[in-house]
């Protein structure tokens, strides 16, 4: 029954999106909702990948309240949300590899939950062009995702472009900071 | 040819005026002629009868807007006010070496409103150009002054001036980002958006009534269509992934926009309401910001489908793209000029960007700016000016060209950022 509560209110969230917020709305208060003592009782580590197609069902999720507790979680792999990009390049490096494999997991694990990756790039240039160079970002995380059998419905690609850098430094070490993809879960966006 | 028209810009440094505007007023902005054009019409204004109880001196908005043209050089008219039908000394003004003389009057009328009447006199031809009676609220005075400075500049240059227009920008301050609309001296800013999130891209309706831009308030790019005067919006495109880029048709129906829904960032077609979405190319690449030319056939667009990005073009209707720019490995954000004959993009070269502009027949590019971070290239609705984006002293300003590269200009508020410039049509009226 909670899972199902928990799965309305995820649903819901992601249904509000036709009609935004006004622009004096402060964002979304990032991870507000605390789940029950008792459903926060099952500190999962990203689940190794033998026991991924075990268990997941695909009728039936494993609980979404043990979902947010990985997610909350400071030592899980999933507490990585963010992969970093080369000059010019939409290729996923080797060292960003285990990361994505264990958002992947964890979408397949949980076949409700859903996310979304913010794309990023450097400030150099035009604006709408570094747009769609972070959206190449987004999309490159989000296809190696679906690769790893996430659903293309679980997973929205957008980019923020130059627009939120997360270092507003003017050397090549800023803008490698801000050549980004962000992952984010239902919730936190 | 280079170290010539440096010269030229020199010489025109000479006439460095901060036009220093009186109004107090937030995040104004203010305009500094920086280079000239190479001849300037010599004019003087004399003082208007009658001026005197008028608060903002609508002579002082007339002079302003000549001289920051670089278009025109004021002649010093001397103290005393001429009225409108005051008999005039050719000869004399000539002497002082104007070649054109305004003279005008103010009267009061009903309703705390006022009428100003002005002539033009040409002092070679000894002749009167014309002029006009125009009402206006006294709190409207400064309106009155463009309308009176635009009646001149196109008597005496043959095209119509751009004083009356407005110009949508977005200035970011304190984590604060709003959408601006001032007239294009930088007077009379109103925010017609305010948000803590990023606003890029406005574009304006052909008729001045709309902006269309996007806005991260939603987290992520969302395009809007935004009535000035009501202040009501409407969500043209909201799609799964980004949505971003819109550029109007002429006439004012469609809007094209750049969106990731069906994977990439390629160039889509909406109404203005937001509806009838049909996508207007294919690549495998990056495909964005969509221009239209003036006559509606073609859409500029830039694209990474040949490796770097570069201007393209594709006509409006959708078919085979034709490569445009060839020169260098980074030609982006394309323009065109009202008459369709030019457009404005931006290059990069070394590790500049910077406002560039190619003859639309001869394919020629021509580097306008000697700065470094240029960005969001907007002509002025008579296509003299090209408004842009650029960073001086770490600080996002705005900053104008003229077509041919010798007249500048700077646009700075006094704090924060300013960028995303667009320049708005002409208003019918």
């Amino acid at each position: 029954m909670r899972t199902f509560i928990l799965a309305a209110v995820v649903v819901l969230l992601l249904g509000c999106k036709s009609t935004p917020p006004g622009p004096e709305q402060a964002g979304a208060p990032v991870e507000d909702r605390t789940p029950g003592a008792s459903a926060a009782t099952k500190p999962v580590e990203s689940p190794p990948v033998a026991r991924v197609t075990s268990e997941a069902a695909p009728t039936q999720d494993p609980s979404l309240a043990g979902a947010m507790a990985a997610l909350k979680d400071p030592n899980s792999p999933l507490a990585k949300r963010s992969v970093y990009f080369d000059f010019d390049s939409f290729a996923i490096k080797d060292e960003y590899k285990p990361q994505v494999e264990a958002h992947g997991r964890f979408l397949v694990t949980y076949s409700k939950m859903k996310m979304l990756i913010q794309g990023n790039a450097d400030e150099r240039g035009s604006r709408e062009y570094n747009l769609a160079l972070g959206q190449k970002r987004a999309d490159a995380v989000k296809n190696m995702l679906i690769l790893l059998g996430a659903k293309e419905l679980q997973i929205e690609s957008v980019s923020l472009g130059e627009e939120k850098p997360r270092n507003t430094g003017h050397d090549e070490a800023a803008w490698a900071e801000n050549r980004r993809g962000d992952i984010l879960y239902s919730g936190e966006f | 040819m280079h170290a010539m028209r440096f010269r030229l810009i020199l010489g025109a440094l000479v006439a460095v005026i901060a036009v220093l505007l009186a109004l107090p007023a937030r995040a104004q902005l203010n305009i500094e002629i920086t280079g000239a054009g190479a001849s300037r019409i010599p004019i003087a204004v004399a003082g208007f009868e009658g001026e005197g109880p008028v608060p903002q001196a609508v002579v002082a908005v007339v002079r302003a807007d000549l001289e920051r043209s670089g278009l025109f050089k004021l002649v010093d008219p001397g103290a005393l006010p001429l009225g409108e039908a005051a008999a005039i000394d050719h000869a004399n003004w000539k002497d002082r070496g104007a070649d054109a003389l305004v003279v005008g009057s103010v009267a009061p009328t009903s309703g705390g409103r006022v009428e100003v009447r002005f002539r033009l006199h040409d002092m070679q031809k000894q002749a009167q150009l014309g002029g006009l009676a125009l009402v206006a609220q006294v709190a409207h005075i400064r309106t009155t002054g463009h309308r009176i400075a635009d009646f001149i500049y196109e008597k005496l240059l043959g095209e119509p001036g751009i004083f009356s227009t407005r110009i949508a920008y977005v200035v970011k301050a304190g984590g604060r980002y709003e959408l601006q609309i001032a007239d294009a001296d930088g007077m009379n800013a109103q925010t017609a958006l305010a948000s803590r999130e990023p606003i890029i891209s406005p574009s304006w309706s052909p008729d001045g009534a709309r902006l269309a831009y996007v806005s991260f308030e939603a987290k992520k790019p969302i395009v809007y269509v935004h009535s000035l005067a009501s202040g009501q919006r409407h969500v043209a495109a909201n799609f799964k992934g980004s949505n971003s880029a819109p550029a109007w048709s002429p006439d004012g129906a469609k809007l094209a926009v750049v969106l990731t829904k069906d994977g990439g960032s390629q160039l889509y077609l909406v109404s203005a309401d937001g509806s009838g979405v049909r996508r207007l190319a294919s690549s495998s690449g990056i495909d964005t910001e969509p221009f239209f030319s003036p006559d509606g056939q073609f859409i500029y667009f830039t694209s990474d489908r040949g490796g770097a990005p570069q201007v393209y073009r594709i006509p409006a209707t959708g078919g085979e793209a034709q490569r445009v720019t060839f020169e260098g490995s980074y030609n982006v954000t394309p323009r065109i000029a009202p008459d369709g004959k030019t457009m404005a993009f931006v290059s990069r070269n070394g590790s500049r960007f910077q406002v560039t502009t190619m003859d639309l027949a001869t394919r020629q590019p021509q580097i306008l700016t000697d700065s470094a971070k240029d960005e969001s290239p907007s002509f002025a609705p008579n296509g003299r000016m090209i408004l842009y984006a650029t960073e001086i002293g770490g600080r996002g300003v705005l900053a104008a060209v003229s077509a041919d590269g010798r007249i500048k200009q700077r646009l700075s508020v006094a704090a924060g950022d300013v960028r995303e410039p667009a320049w708005g049509p002409f208003m019918k009226n």
